[in-house]
């Protein structure tokens, strides 16, 4: 049904391909983006704006509906909903003219210039855009493919069912039990995300089970983003209850004790454990064989998003080898998405590409339910060196939790919600 | 009609940009582009969510705009963010990001 009305549709882009032919576009250029997240949600709508609609897009998700995994520690915290962090695709097609195809991609065949999708169907592209976030790395530690099959360990890192039902097991969890969060060693997504977490469980721990514990156990030497303003607060605020424990690598999991094994040091118990894996490229990316970067990360062409591996496909988001300071996040996979948007515009119509694009990254954590801490950077392409480079002086973190960045968070958050899929 | 109008602009600036142009003149792609790199927070087009208090920058006055971002930049205006964000753009960004947003109707 899916697939028919995509290929109705795809005879209507071609009338309009012809109406439009006075342009120096080929005739019904399609481009192609996989996976509707910050990073593909946000190039197919700005392919199809910065072209004056000109060029088809096709958005392939498997997912109904986006959930954000920004704001997405306040369920967990319980100060907001499943509802509040969702937003449908509608818009996208409504407003933009994209083709939501609610399906996931099983194959790419860069030769051909085609991706296949679960369904069946194969779509040509002239321009590919892949935005697959990121692949959970299960097997790194033993035992936990099969806790997290059975929902017994929880990951929440893709919003999601999870998210809900980590909060159900804190509910659950008795007054006076311990949380557990594991933090794998960096790079991985949202490098602050789990240190907000950690905070919104004390949060509602504060409230609800007082004599409960928060245990941050970091592979990390040190808290990775924000570390003096986070460590501050759980001083100042949440003392006795919040525990950060660095340097401490999960190699294995016992789901029938509930304990976390390590590299090194002695086993910890928790009543309720959220473990973090070590994370690469999302899954089609790999099995593309585009994540050429320690076969974890695809390896770009920072200009316009180009994989280093094949021709005329675009990564952004989570999976790309970052630039050094940049971090992976959704402000910064829609900044992604915005520059490889405006390289593949420029190249299908035959005009140059912006020598001088620059990213900007504004990141914000709830430390509770109304105080917030930021870090914020700008990221300038350095033509010589072929990378981003931050600007000295520039970025920085707030000075203090503050009530006005707890303001200034939310409305970041429907601004972007706003700009990727409004 | 207006986008082979606006396609015409771009191919007459890619023209211009192989030449010695292609600094100093941005095409009106890349205007856009550097611009949507405010809308994360700003709204696409500069078009914030109601009651939004990150304000809005469609039709907002050029010259007021490039005031209010040197202003952050050196430091005379505070902020949360926008002092630090500021100092990563040069005044050719700023003066491009100040001219598309003011074209924008409101």
């Amino acid at each position: 049904m899916k697939r028919r009305s995509f290929l109705q549709s795809s005879v209507a882009f071609s009338a309009l391909g012809l109406a439009a032919c006075a342009t120096t576009l080929p005739a019904h250029a399609r481009v192609v983006v996989v996976g509707g997240g910050y990073g593909g949600a946000t190039a197919a709508k700005y392919v199809r704006m910065l072209s004056d609609y000109q060029i088809d897009v096709v958005l392939i998700e498997p997912n109904a509906n986006f959930v954000s995994c920004p704001i997405s520690n306040l369920v967990i915290g319980g100060s907001k909903t499943m509802k509040d962090i969702t937003t449908p695709y509608d818009n996208l097609d409504r407003r933009h003219g994209v083709k939501v195809v609610r399906d996931y991609v099983t194959g790419i065949d860069a030769g051909k210039k085609t991706v296949t999708v679960a369904g069946g169907a194969s779509i040509r592209y002239d321009k590919l855009i892949l935005s697959p976030g990121i692949d959970l790395m299960f097997d790194r530690i033993e035992g936990l493919k099969a806790a997290s099959a059975s929902g017994q360990i929880l990951q929440a890192w893709k919003a999601g069912p999870e998210t809900a039902a980590l909060r159900k097991q804190l509910e659950q969890m008795p007054d006076g039990g311990t949380f557990a969060i594991t933090i794998p060693e960096a790079p991985y997504r949202c490098p602050p995300g789990p240190y907000e977490r950690a905070s919104q469980a004390a949060h509602y721990f504060k409230q609800a089970k007082p004599k409960s514990k928060v245990l941050i156990i970091d592979a990390n030497a040190d808290v990775t983003s924000k570390g003096p303003l986070f460590k501050k607060f759980w001083a100042d605020n949440y003392k006795g209850m919040v525990e950060y424990i660095p340097q401490h690598k999960v190699a294995a999991v016992d789901a029938r004790t509930n304990t976390l094994k390590f590299e090194v040091q002695n086993d910890i118990r928790a009543d309720v454990l959220n473990v973090l894996p070590d994370m690469r490229a999302g899954a089609i990316a790999v099995q593309a064989g585009l994540a050429n970067v320690n076969a974890r990360w695809c390896g770009i062409n920072y200009l316009n998003f180009e994989s280093t591996q094949a021709k005329d496909i675009h990564v952004v988001g989570d999976s790309i080898m970052l630039a050094p300071l940049m971090p992976k996040s959704g402000h910064m996979a829609n900044s992604h998405g915005k520059v490889a948007a405006a390289a593949v515009v420029a190249e299908l119509s035959g005009q140059p590409i912006n020598p001088q694009p620059f990213l900007s990254n504004t990141c914000y954590s709830f430390v509770n339910d109304k105080l917030v801490v930021h870090v914020a950077s700008v990221h300038q392409y350095d033509a010589k060196d072929k990378t981003y480079k931050t600007v000295p002086g520039s970025g920085g973190v707030s000075p203090a939790p503050s009530e006005l960045e707890g303001v200034y968070a939310w409305n970041w958050a429907q601004n972007i919600w706003a700009d990727t899929l409004g | 009609m207006k986008f082979r109008h606006s396609l015409l602009l771009a191919g007459v600036a890619s023209l211009l940009a192989t030449g010695a142009w292609a600094q100093s003149a941005p095409t009106p792609l890349h205007v856009r582009a550097t611009a949507a790199m405010c809308a994360n927070c700003h709204g696409t087009e500069g078009r914030t969510v109601e009651g939004s208090a990150i304000p809005a920058l469609a039709g907002m006055p050029k010259d007021y705009m490039i005031r209010q971002m040197s202003a952050f930049k050196d430091g005379s205006r505070p902020a949360t963010v926008m002092h630090q964000l500021t100092k990563g753009l040069t005044n050719e960004q700023i003066e491009t990001i100040a001219g598309y947003y003011a074209s924008v109707k409101r």
